[in-house]
């Protein structure tokens, strides 16, 4: 009998990271087929891939392992250490968002007292790695993209920490996990049955969190650092194989885990109302899944129906318009907060 | 068109940038960008060299000539009917709209007037040629500016179009189908019905693109007020077409020209636009399709019976003359210019094609531009390489 | 509809067509027959060639090889004077040149081209693209009836 004790804090946070490490790609590949696949070819009218798997399951699968049998390409002028190094920035902050998603009571890596605050900063370090790969590719387009994706990135990080603290105000607590049981235990005028999704009360705040996680994503309409149609691939056109994959999972794993944020704070995450303890650990996760499915959605259906912004115009939405919105939104929830 | 060769081009360029220090990293200042001849938005390769201060255009220059294939030379040595089907692959989305002006200009020389029969159903085809081509414009656009879904309806709908003419000519995208005289053979059963149900899709089609598109606010922000051009410089520079009119210009040679084709029994209206931007562009070639649609319902319920083709000789002489017919075409103003001595073949053909007068316009337009603009503004002018290079 | 908003209207653009049935035809599994007009591959039907020649003349790419030899043919009727005729030798159309315009067919006065749907003759090989005498030959059984004419249409004078 091995004289190994796993519920020693190091197993079960090496099981976690376990966990954490494994969702990212299927959480991503599952993004990636059934919104950028399917659901974006029916929208289109057509049928997108259907030969590998039935109805092209296996596509994700396969288009990763396409990308890391090709050729790792350095272009002759790249700075060989930061353009080797941005794909792993990304990843990096990909992953640390997901260590503070809870999916269920006890099914969270790290219930951190500031949940929310460390999984927007941690966000902001893919800033850093787009920077990187722009810079480091020695390609003008490139360059373009990188500066565009940058200054995107940091005018959204502002409505999107605004539209969080409205949340924050109503619950009480900065900690993911604690938002959810505010959620959970409260009453919408009485009626206690469903909680209180914060979506009913802070629609405002769901509506600017929601763009801004699109702009973080580069999403269209916020896609200029990515837009192709002018700049090829933007940041990432000197990029092939196994790097491009790191920055394609980077890109749907933090869309998955958005996502995810964005159910727990608006929608109530793991909860399932009438379904405590034990059970909502193995409900929980269901339950999130299907919220994140449909945030998913949302993000994407918006994506392929519109065009995009021009720089200036994005900017501009997001200086203008979100933060005094998301400003409002914050006086008025704490006005109310401090009168019921 | 500038007679400096690529080179002596590249080389002012360099010294222009030299003290910028047009250095890949470092500046941004005076950066020269080469948009093309190999990039997704251009319709083929062209070749746009620009300037950049930072987002802005400070000079711009389109370079064609990447895809010519020395179609005027071609003609002078192919016989009439083999010049038709070469003519097809000029402006290849609406092809059968390259072969009328050329068949035109024959048929003037020769003193031949084809049967009414013929000319309705040439005309029901120019016009289904437009549709071809304008729906995917209307598309394509949206994908210039990131809206990817409506250039598969585009193209969906685009197919339906296309296997019409494919029924009734053989060919999908190259019809050859336009005979000195009249066409080369007549409609199949059932065809006027099916043609019907298309146009119906056609405008169920563009009521979607209205939908999706036009009414859209961030289309309308991307495209209001860019790309100005107004009526006089848009004469200047010799823009025809839907460009000419979405500038103000009531211009139209379907309506203002002499041509024995089919229009004058319909009808229809012509589209202007006051603003002379590239959402006027659009809106203005959106309305087209629609209109063209409605002179091919019309035409096709007032289609007179009769032959298809008039008294031709087999062996096709034209007679000493010159003679230039311009047409409406799907992107402007198309012209032959059959210079002929007598012979099998044209002693001189010159094709005055509208792309190539409508990119001229670039260097004028182009200053001052942030760089997505400039890929707004390319895609509104829609220019065909086949059409600017020939 | 002033009241709803370019925005939403364009969602429910996307909505409906994601909703109804995607219009691809999953080729090679399921396949669209070709209209009957198509120009798809020229059949050659040797009775009818007199090797005039017109076609390899009137075509713009040159890309019809014919080779004759005038020979003695057998007399029509019993104890009659052999006739001297040409035999064709070689007719090949070389497809990678061809531009599919239909010249050819059109041109010949003794009916022996014709215009066949058919369109799956790809090949690995550029030089298999030439399809000599017998595989035109062949593409003779895919050739349709000529579809009948529009109302309308004034009934052609001979067969074409």
């Amino acid at each position: 009998m091995l004289a190994v004790d796993f519920t020693t804090y190091g197993w079960v946070t090496a099981l976690k990271v376990g966990v954490v490490l494994g969702v990212i790609p299927i959480g991503s590949l599952i993004f990636v087929y059934v919104f950028l696949f399917k659901m974006m070819s029916h929208m289109q009218s057509r049928l997108g891939p259907m030969e590998a798997g039935p109805h092209g399951m296996l596509q994700p699968v396969v288009e990763a392992i396409k990308f890391l049998q090709k050729e790792d390409i350095f272009p002759a002028r790249a700075d060989r250490l930061v353009f080797g190094l941005a794909p792993f920035v990304v990843i990096v902050s990909t992953f640390l968002l997901y260590l503070v998603i809870p999916a269920g009571p006890s099914l969270i890596v790290e219930d951190l007292d500031t949940g929310i605050f460390f999984a927007l900063a941690v966000s902001s370090l893919s800033v850093i790695g787009v920077l990187m790969a722009g810079w480091a590719s020695a390609n003008k387009f490139a360059l373009i993209g990188g500066l565009r994706a940058a200054g995107q990135l940091i005018a959204y990080e502002l409505p999107l920490i605004l539209a969080v603290i409205g949340v924050v105000i109503q619950a009480g607590s900065l900690s993911l996990q604690d938002i959810v049981y505010a959620q959970a235990g409260g009453e919408i005028f009485g009626f206690g049955a469903i909680g209180n999704p914060f979506v009913l009360t802070q629609i405002v705040g769901f509506v600017i969190f929601l763009m801004a996680a699109q702009a973080e994503l580069a999403q269209t309409p916020f896609d200029m650092p990515v837009a192709e149609s002018e700049l090829v691939a933007g940041y990432m056109t000197e990029y092939s194989g196994f790097r491009f994959l790191f920055f394609f999972i980077g890109e749907f794993g933090t869309a998955f885990a958005f996502a995810g944020i964005a159910a727990t704070l608006f929608l109530g995450g793991w909860y399932v109302p009438g379904i405590e303890g034990g059970l909502a650990d193995v409900v929980g996760p269901l339950a999130l899944g299907g919220k994140v499915m449909f945030i998913g959605f949302l993000i994407f259906w918006i994506r392929f129906t519109y065009p995009r912004f021009r720089e200036d115009q994005l900017q501009r939405i997001a200086w203008k318009v979100l933060i005094p919105i998301s400003l409002l939104n914050i006086v008025v929830t704490g006005v109310l907060k401090v009168v019921f | 068109m500038s007679v400096t060769t690529d080179w002596q081009k590249s080389a002012y360029i360099s010294s222009q940038a030299a003290d910028a220090r047009v250095n890949v990293e470092l500046e941004t200042e005076g950066m020269t960008l080469n948009i093309g001849p190999q990039h997704p938005a251009t319709h083929g390769t062209l070749r746009i060299v620009v300037r950049l201060d930072g987002e802005q255009v400070v000079w711009a220059d389109p370079v064609p000539g990447y895809m010519h294939r020395g179609h005027e030379k071609l003609c002078e040595v192919r016989k009439y009917p083999q010049v038709n089907t070469l003519v097809n692959r000029i402006d290849w989305l609406g092809s059968f709209a390259n072969e009328v002006p050329f068949i035109l200009a024959a048929e003037q020389l020769m003193g031949i007037e084809a049967p009414p029969r013929a000319q309705y159903i040439r005309t029901i085809f120019f016009e289904m040629s437009r549709i071809a081509n304008i729906a995917l414009f209307l598309g394509d656009m949206g994908v210039q500016l990131g809206a990817i879904t409506p250039v598969f309806y585009a193209f969906r709908d685009r197919e339906h179009v296309l296997n019409l003419i494919e029924s009734a000519t053989g060919g999908r995208f190259h019809p050859n189908y336009d005979r000195v005289g009249g066409l080369k053979e007549d409609l199949p059963k059932g065809w006027i019905d099916e043609a019907k149900d298309v146009m119906n899709r056609v405008r169920r089609f563009c009521d979607e693109l209205e939908q999706l598109l036009v009414g859209n606010e961030i289309f309308q922000k991307r495209t209001r007020g860019i790309g100005v051009i107004t009526p006089a410089v848009a004469l200047d520079y010799g823009l025809s077409g839907a460009n000419l009119r979405a500038s103000g210009v009531d211009w139209d040679l379907r309506r203002d020209s002499e041509s024995p084709l089919a229009w004058k029994h319909a009808d229809w209206k012509v589209w202007t636009h006051p603003d002379g931007d590239s959402f006027a562009r659009y809106w203005v070639r959106l309305q087209e399709t629609r209109e063209a649609a409605i002179i091919i319902d019309q035409l096709l319920d007032s289609l007179p019976a009769g032959p298809i083709m008039a008294k031709v000789p087999v062996k096709i002489k034209v007679p000493e003359g010159e003679a230039y017919v311009e047409t409406e075409n799907p992107l402007g103003a198309m012209g032959f210019y059959l210079v002929s001595k007598g012979d099998l073949s044209p002693f001189r053909v010159k094709i005055r094609t509208p792309s190539f007068n409508n990119i001229s316009i670039c260097p004028w337009l182009l200053k001052g531009v942030f760089v997505p603009d400039i890929i707004t503004i390319l895609a509104s002018l829609y220019f065909i390489l086949g059409d600017i290079d020939r | 509809m002033g009241l709803v908003p370019g925005y939403v209207k364009g969602l429910g653009v996307t909505f409906r067509t994601m909703t109804r049935r995607a219009v691809t035809v999953q080729y090679p599994r399921v396949k669209e027959a070709p209209a009957p007009r198509a120009r798809g591959v020229i059949a050659l039907s040797t009775e009818n060639c007199t090797v005039c020649m017109l076609c390899a003349r009137e075509c713009p790419v040159w890309c019809i090889f014919i080779e004759g030899h005038n020979d003695w043919e057998p007399p029509r009727r019993e104890g009659g004077k052999p006739k001297k005729g040409f035999v064709l030798d070689r007719f090949d159309i070389d497809y990678s040149l061809c531009m599919y315009c239909g010249i050819c067919v059109e041109v010949c006065p003794f009916d022996a081209l014709f215009w066949s749907p058919e369109f799956e003759y790809s090949e690995a090989n550029i030089a298999e693209l030439l399809h000599d005498k017998g595989r035109l030959v062949d593409w003779l059984q895919t050739v349709p009836e000529a579809p009948a004419l529009e109302v309308g249409a004034q009934a052609k004078k001979g067969a074409k």
